[in-house]
């Protein structure tokens, strides 16, 4: 090779090691970004972690004491949440993938459910106050908190339903409908059962999204501070995002709460993180674990 | 019933229920529209877009959401421009360089991010960016644009980079082969093959991360400021709309004005973000990737 030749060889793999580590910085920070966080959140909340604080209510308007109503309020929320947008979404996910011919209908309900989820969880909150808050007459409550909680994550169970759906292999729907079974039976008998694991864990990823929402519940179901625990689903609840919110910006001892601040945070994050984590494992070890 | 009319009668049940998004979509629609317009016979639909001055609480009450607008724009903007190049140069390092293993975590990591909830990245705004910021830079406050961009930039890092992954990877492999054998490098097949290949996935994504970012409501809520004006310099306050609906909606009389305006302001962005989507709906669709891939 000529001299010219093998400096823009040189040239063009210089660069390209140059643009390779510049690829590998923005995942670097992101990375970073992402441990940055969740360390700083462990090493600050974790002192203000004990048994206390999360079996006992806050006391001493709020500056001392638990939060386990907030943790209850939350659990009850995203439980009415997936109670609700699961069988609806798996219901739609159904028709779609099992049902659904391609066509006019079809391309329209597509771009509905992807418009919502694109809507802003703040405008989910609207919604929910003008349509089960006032309309409905239900009030601030754990049943107009979960309604809107649970539209709010259709689009994701959706979207995780029809992907399992469609990961159940079309010979299992043949043979079923060769031997004389009817379409209907063979969904219920062979492909939902089939598809539940995927269905299972694409929702799991819908119950995090649910239990780390704030704003929808601020007008819908979350309460500032309540002494009693609910008694009924027309009941208003604490819950943690919005504690943290409450806490962090309209506390009168912004500074003094720091710790549980810090602590609730901490728990808030164990528990979607932990949500996420286990649906990211479940997916590894169902790839792993084919059975088709 | 005979089985016949049975499997017809639950085929149109389940229709019912592939309805439900737009169902959900039309009722929010009919609620916002039913609690924001009554504003409009008090204050012109120009007044209320452009009107300059935001006074709710004042009496008389200046209902003008200029600078909300703008405030909401400006923190959406700077947000893309921190979170599409990390964003999309991270999707490109795990789709066509990073080793398996490495794919796996990162992907992981993607997704965590994109579990944190919102609220969880506003309080880290609050009490970690803020003081950096009002410390290095000398200013009154650090809430502000820079850190509303910054921690809005983290939220919409996930969908910008999981959709460009996702459309990185249907590049056909015969598109990468052809340049390969016409003696190109990885980064120049990456450059001119790859990721022109992938570019309507790569837009998509972009306004998807777009809207996320622009109705994203706590992160503003918490570390934009709050101040109801026009901004002078990335280091002002600002108040988007997502901030204001939030922070006010609590204190408002039913059905007073000040109530209407801010449903009225809900129907702003419900509209700005719906306008993204289907940008981006539009753009998946018509511009389909070239070759055997598919989005």
């Amino acid at each position: 090779m000529r001299d010219s030749q093998v400096n823009t060889m040189k040239w063009r793999y210089f660069q390209q090691s140059l643009f390779f580590a510049l690829f590998r910085a923005a995942a670097l920070i992101i990375t970073l970004a992402l441990g940055g966080i969740i360390i700083y959140i462990i090493i600050n909340g974790i002192s203000a972690i004990s048994w206390e604080f999360i079996t006992k209510p806050p006391t001493h308007s709020m500056t001392k004491g638990g939060i386990m109503p907030a943790i209850l309020g939350t659990i009850y929320l995203t439980a009415g949440a997936i109670s609700i947008g699961l069988p609806l979404g798996v219901a739609s996910a159904i028709y779609l993938t099992e049902y659904a011919k391609q066509g006019r209908m079809i391309r329209l309900i597509r771009v509905g459910i992807n418009c919502l989820a694109g809507v802003p969880s703040v405008v989910f909150g609207l919604f929910g106050l003008a349509f089960f808050v006032i309309l409905f007459k239900f009030g601030s409550s754990i049943l107009a908190g979960s309604l809107t909680l649970g539209f709010l994550i259709l689009p994701t169970i959706i979207g995780a339903s029809e992907e399992a759906l469609k990961a159940v292999p079309q010979t299992f729907r043949e043979a079923s409908l060769a031997l004389g079974v009817s379409k209907w039976q063979t969904i219920y008998r062979i492909v939902l059962p089939n598809a539940m694991p995927g269905i299972l864990t694409g929702s799991i990823l819908g119950i995090g999204r649910a239990a780390g929402e704030t704003a929808p519940i601020m007008f819908t179901a979350a309460a500032f501070f309540t002494s009693k625990l609910p008694s009924s689903i027309f009941d208003e609840v604490m819950a943690l995002p919005y504690h943290i919110y409450v806490l962090a910006t309209a506390g009168t001892n912004i500074e003094e709460t720091r710790p549980i601040q810090y602590g609730t945070v901490l728990v808030l994050v164990a528990l979607v993180l932990g949500i996420n984590m286990v649906a990211i494992l479940m997916r590894a070890y169902m790839r792993r674990n084919k059975r088709w | 019933m005979n089985r016949k009319t049975k499997e017809i009668f639950i085929k149109y049940i389940f229709f019912v229920f592939a309805l439900v998004a737009i169902i959900v979509l039309a009722m929010i629609v009919f609620s916002l529209f039913r609690e924001g317009l009554p504003i409009f016979r008090q204050v012109s639909v120009k007044d209320f877009l452009f009107g300059m001055e935001w006074y709710p609480t004042y009496d008389p009450p200046d209902f003008g959401i200029f600078p909300l607008i703008i405030g909401s724009f400006i923190v959406t903007i700077m947000a893309t421009l921190i979170a599409v190049p990390l964003g999309v140069l991270a999707a490109i390092y795990i789709s066509e360089i990073a080793p398996r293993s490495i794919k796996e975590v990162l992907k992981s990591v993607i997704e965590l991010l994109a579990g944190l909830p919102s609220v969880v990245l506003g309080f880290f705004g609050m009490v970690v960016i803020a003081p950096i910021l009002q410390n290095v830079f000398d200013l009154p406050t650090g809430l502000n644009i820079v850190n509303a961009s910054m921690i809005l930039a983290l939220m919409a890092i996930p969908t910008i980079s999981s959709i460009s992954e996702d459309a990185l990877y249907a590049v056909p492999q015969e598109f990468k082969e052809a340049s390969y054998a016409l003696g190109a490098t990885k980064f120049e097949t990456i450059a001119k093959v790859i990721l022109p290949a992938a570019l309507s996935g790569v837009t998509t994504a972009v306004m998807l991360g777009m809207a996320r970012a622009i109705g994203e409501t706590m992160v503003v809520l918490m570390v934009a400021g709050g101040a109801a004006a026009i901004p002078e310099s990335i280091f002002d306050s600002v108040r988007p709309m997502p901030a204001s609906i939030a922070a006010e909606m609590g204190e408002t009389p039913y059905r007073s004005l000040h109530y209407h305006a801010l449903f009225a302001t809900g129907m702003v962005l419900f509209f700005l973000t719906l306008t993204f989507n289907l940008i981006a709906d539009y753009v998946s669709n018509k511009f389909k990737q070239t070759g055997s891939a598919t989005l």
